[in-house]
């Protein structure tokens, strides 16, 4: 879905104009964009083709993170091919073959804000700092994941590919 | 974009919301998603442990105060001359001229008519005295009134509900409105109605209020929790009794 540029909310609420600034290339909400050292977070279509990081994401790290339920959050809402966590969720796709039906870049900007691609998703955006107001205490001003956690999953879901039922690292 | 100038507009977000709301004849309690044995539990007098909380409310509406003024039973008689109070709680309070809710209202009396200091929210005595008069609403339908002074109060519900917050962006309306029967990890979402408060729940290992489990809810969605007896608290009850009608009350329910 192609999403308005920040000229066309000119005038509109400051958070509209931060939601459509967030969506072109960078925005302050972005996690990775306090890092001035980084280029920033770029969008190019339906993806984030660059890393967040310098270090590769660690596929097992992100198998981790997304089993771990008050971590990652994942398996809440989504199922996976992860046999050892119970009571998966169906609110999301069967992550099973998610690194078939997308790209390490698609399934980046999955993560890092979803909400860029369909505002009216359920699907937190994880590596921005959400405009939402009420943010508990201990996560205000943070994004729920750090930019490299969000290197793992993304190195972990690019492995789940549709003739794998089980994905490799344990 | 929509969402947020929603939120940014109350008004225009509780219009909206009629048009997202469940109809009547597709609301469903939570009882029915239950398993056998959990329901066997709440309708069973001698299982369900909210029970308990009943027969202290029964004593404590007859104890008379440490005041020395009448107790409940005093001025207002058998409390089954309140059947029906429950049904159609939160109502709008004169004094304050806004929609108290039933314990709120149990705490002014306390306060105005028994001279005691009001009980605080989730102990034991005002959950057993709100089970009480709930339990003499049991099997009634929920009947908003049609006060339109509380008409203030039920948008502003209806915009809480729609409202996204907390760390991870969700709205009520999210997983209750749109994704309700889906599985979000063990727990089948359920609609939302709040039939039966107060009530035991599973996870508690005891009785709890409406608003202790709304807490829970902002909590998972890492959300600052509104305070228990604030206003905003006492909107989304209005609001969520009329997205519940006619469901019957059911308090004191028993809940996973």
């Amino acid at each position: 879905m192609r999403r308005t540029g920040p000229h066309e909310t000119a005038g509109k609420a400051t958070r509209l104009v931060l939601t459509a600034g967030c969506l072109l290339a960078v925005d302050a909400s972005f996690a990775g964009a306090t890092d001035t050292r980084r280029p920033p977070i770029a969008i190019v279509g339906d993806a984030i083709p660059a890393p967040l990081t310098d270090t590769p994401g660690d596929p097992a790290r992100g198998r981790a993170i997304v089993a771990d339920r008050t971590r990652g959050l994942c398996l809440l809402c989504h199922a996976g091919p992860i046999p050892e966590e119970r009571f998966q969720g169906d609110l999301g796709p069967d992550l099973s073959g998610a690194g078939s039906r997308h790209t390490a870049g698609q399934l980046r900007l999955r993560l890092v804000d979803g909400r860029a691609l369909n505002p009216d998703t359920i699907m937190p955006s994880y590596h921005r700092v959400d405009p939402s107001p009420r943010v508990g205490a201990a996560w205000r001003g943070k994004p729920v994941l750090e930019a490299q956690e969000i290197e793992d999953v993304v190195a972990y879901l690019a492995t789940l590919r549709d003739d794998t039922r089980e994905g490799p690292a344990r | 974009m929509r969402r947020l100038a929603a939120a940014a507009l109350g008004a225009f977000a509780s219009l909206a919301a009629v048009a997202d709301e469940i109809p009547q004849a597709e609301r469903r309690s939570g009882f029915d998603a239950m398993s056998a044995e959990t329901r066997a539990m709440q309708v069973d007098d001698t299982a369900n442990p909210g029970l308990l909380w009943v027969q202290d409310g029964a004593d404590l509406w007859t104890r008379a105060p440490a005041s020395g003024r009448p107790a409940c039973a005093g001025c207002h008689g058998e409390a089954a001359t309140l059947r029906g109070v429950a049904a159609r709680y939160p109502a709008f309070d004169e004094a304050s001229g806004a929609a108290i809710d039933l314990q709120g209202r149990i705490n002014h009396c306390r306060r105005e008519h028994q001279g005691d200091p009001p009980y605080g929210h989730e102990s034991r005595e005002l959950l057993a005295l709100s089970a009480y008069l709930g339990f003499q609403s049991r099997g009634l339908p929920i009947a908003p009134p049609r006060d339109p002074r509380l008409d203030p109060a039920r948008a502003q519900g209806a915009a809480l509900f729609r409202e996204r917050i907390g760390q991870l962006g969700l709205s009520c309306a999210a997983c209750h409105d749109d994704n309700h029967g889906r599985r979000l990890g063990a727990a089948t979402i359920p609609q939302g109605h709040p039939t039966g408060y107060p009530l035991y729940r599973l996870e508690w290992q005891g009785l709890g209020s409406v608003q202790r489990r709304l807490r829970n809810c902002m909590t998972g969605m890492r959300a600052e929790p509104f305070a228990y007896g604030s206003a905003e608290f006492v909107a989304l009850e209005r609001y969520l009794m009329d997205r519940a009608a006619p469901l019957p009350i059911e308090t004191p329910a028993v809940r996973p």
